[in-house]
């Protein structure tokens, strides 16, 4: 998984769009084999992936990992959350004030009913219970929570999680 | 009971696909990585399919006209009229069939009187030839080579014509050799089919799968071509929509109008809900720079990349192909035919291939191998054909 994030300074090129799609999709890809695929030079590449990392375009080069086929306990939640943003500190404060906890694994600002989505794993459900009751419902911009659990992934991030996408073309044809 | 009295013997003496042994052996093995589809890897954008649900859910069950739904043939017209300057009527002139297979078929058939020669350049698409006996004409093959870069010259299409030829497929886009052909080299063999008064068959399937600045030039288009050309294309290839089956003949009135008498008794017409999509499919593209093809053929360009340079440094020697999705390398270097190479590297690894011969005997020292295949997954076969090379050079 390819994470990005960043303001947009400038209209992107050709090559760092290419770039993203291809290390989207695998971020372990060489930088011989990108260099090819997009027919610009080994240097560029470099350049440019370095510059997008630089400008906070990249963030991160992580796997997607299905944690339901390991031994890992956990249990995740998505939680609405309501808030009333308070003179010194408007939606962006709390974010940060919510997102710095290691629960929150995902946090967005949402149009319509509820202002904030969070999302939160724990070990177990007492856990996930403790740390909305005792760490999130206290603070004091936050006006209301409304948990939902997640109970199976089917996709994420463009990846099927089931039973996987299967070539169902003839082995050979003319 | 001896059926040999019964069957018609030119029919019967077609030979069987060279493909059908390699699909066969290789459907025996398991965890084959083939590169030796002949179709995209994508499903068919959503929004077209959800044309022909919703065309279905509305109860659209019915025949079509037999030349394709109007709204269709519209399009067609426009999509031929923008991307390549081509002008058919879409009452008179065009004919939505099944499959650019179909139009091929209706083509050959029209054309073909006994005795009439056809002219299919090799290595071509596998139904050419045995099409043309099945018309009843005599297939003549014309070698293409890798120093010409696959394309057809003059001097070879020259060469081959006699006073019983009557018309010339002309496949560009090429499967398998991913050849194309510019302006002037298709006005190059524009003048010989004007001296020798020839017909032209122009399979255009893969018109939008050219890559690196190449653009697809239509023959039609070309001074001189329009009255003697039948414009074949379809939506297999651009669209992913090769189980669709519907694709469609543009030409003369006078052509397209015989063509269509074979097609109303014999089929009647192409299946509706494959009409209904491939009609979404291009009056969506019109309104959206055709932009599931562009994203499909970028795709398709960064894979055609990453083989041929796998090939490359493997020590095989490939041409550089500039469209559909093929590349064509030699396999001389490891001093195999086509066919023991390709039968070996599915034994020892796994890895499908077609031989080049399955395209005509001109194919012989080449394999085809399809770069519409996952990105991990190529780069496996491509690994586990990079060190069988090894083994065997």
């Amino acid at each position: 998984m390819l994470i990005c994030i960043g303001k947009k300074d400038k209209p992107m090129t050709k090559l760092e769009t290419d770039l993203l799609d291809l290390l989207k999709e695998d971020c372990r890809i060489s930088l011989e084999k990108l260099s090819v695929m997009t027919g610009a030079s080994l240097e560029e590449v470099a350049a440019t992936i370095e510059d997008m990392e630089k400008r906070r375009i990249i963030l991160r080069y992580a796997p997607m990992i299905n944690w339901d086929l390991t031994d890992r306990e956990r249990v995740e939640a998505m939680i609405e959350v309501r808030v009333t943003p308070q003179r010194d500190m408007g939606f962006d404060a709390i974010a940060r004030r919510i997102y710095c906890f290691d629960e929150v694994k995902s946090v967005f600002l949402m149009s319509g009913s509820y202002d904030l989505l969070v999302l939160v794993e724990a070990r177990t459900l007492k856990e996930l219970a403790a740390f909305v009751s005792g760490k999130l419902s206290p603070l004091e911009t936050v006006t209301g929570t409304a948990t939902s659990f997640v109970l199976k992934r089917y996709k994420e991030e463009g990846v099927i999680f089931d039973s996987g996408d299967t070539d169902r073309r003839l082995v050979i044809s003319p | 009971m001896n059926y040999d009295k019964f069957l018609n013997p030119r029919i019967a003496a077609v030979p069987p696909s060279g493909i059908r042994r390699f699909f066969d052996l290789a459907a025996t093995m398991k965890d084959t990585i083939s590169l030796g589809v002949g179709e995209p890897d994508f499903k068919t954008p959503y929004h077209i399919r959800n044309a022909a649900i919703d065309s279905l859910v509305d109860g659209e069950t019915q025949y079509t006209a037999n030349r394709g739904l109007p709204e269709l043939r519209q399009e067609i017209a426009l999509y031929l009229n923008g991307r390549y300057s081509l002008s058919y009527d879409p009452d008179k002139q065009i004919i939505v069939t099944i499959g650019a297979s179909e139009a091929i078929d209706l083509a050959l058939r029209t054309l073909t009187s006994p005795g009439d020669e056809v002219l299919v350049p090799e290595p071509s698409y596998v139904s050419y030839s045995p099409g043309v006996v099945f018309a009843g004409g005599i297939a003549v093959g014309v070698e293409t080579l890798e120093k010409d870069d696959f394309r057809l010259t003059p001097a070879s299409l020259e060469k081959a014509i006699t006073p019983r030829t009557k018309a010339l497929i002309l496949p560009y886009p090429n499967n398998p050799t991913g050849a194309v052909m510019k302006r002037e080299d298709l006005e190059a063999i524009a003048r010989v089919v004007t001296a020798h008064d020839l017909f032209v068959i122009s399979d255009e399937i893969y018109s939008e799968l050219v890559y690196d600045g190449h653009t697809h030039v239509s023959f039609a288009a070309i001074e001189g071509m329009y009255p003697r050309t039948i414009t074949i294309n379809g939506f297999s290839k651009a669209f992913a929509m090769t189980g669709w089956r519907v694709g469609y003949a543009c030409g003369a009135e006078e052509i397209i109008t015989v063509m269509n008498r074979i097609h109303q008794y014999t089929i009647m017409c192409a299946p509706r809900q494959g009409q209904v999509a491939a009609a979404a499919a291009l009056k969506e593209g019109r309104e959206n720079g055709y932009e599931d093809v562009l994203r499909m053929r970028n795709s398709y360009d960064r894979r055609r990349r990453l083989m041929v340079d796998a090939f490359r440094s493997m020590g095989l020697h490939c041409f550089e192909p500039y469209g559909a999705f093929y590349a064509f390398p030699s396999v001389r270097s490891t001093g195999l035919t086509s066919e023991a190479f390709c039968a070996e590297l599915l034994k020892c690894k796994n890895v499908a291939a077609v031989p080049g011969t399955a395209f005509g005997p001109a194919g012989e020292g080449n394999i085809r191998c399809c770069y519409a295949t996952a990105l991990d997954k190529l780069n496996i076969a491509l690994d586990r054909m990079a060190e069988f090379v090894k083994d065997h050079t």
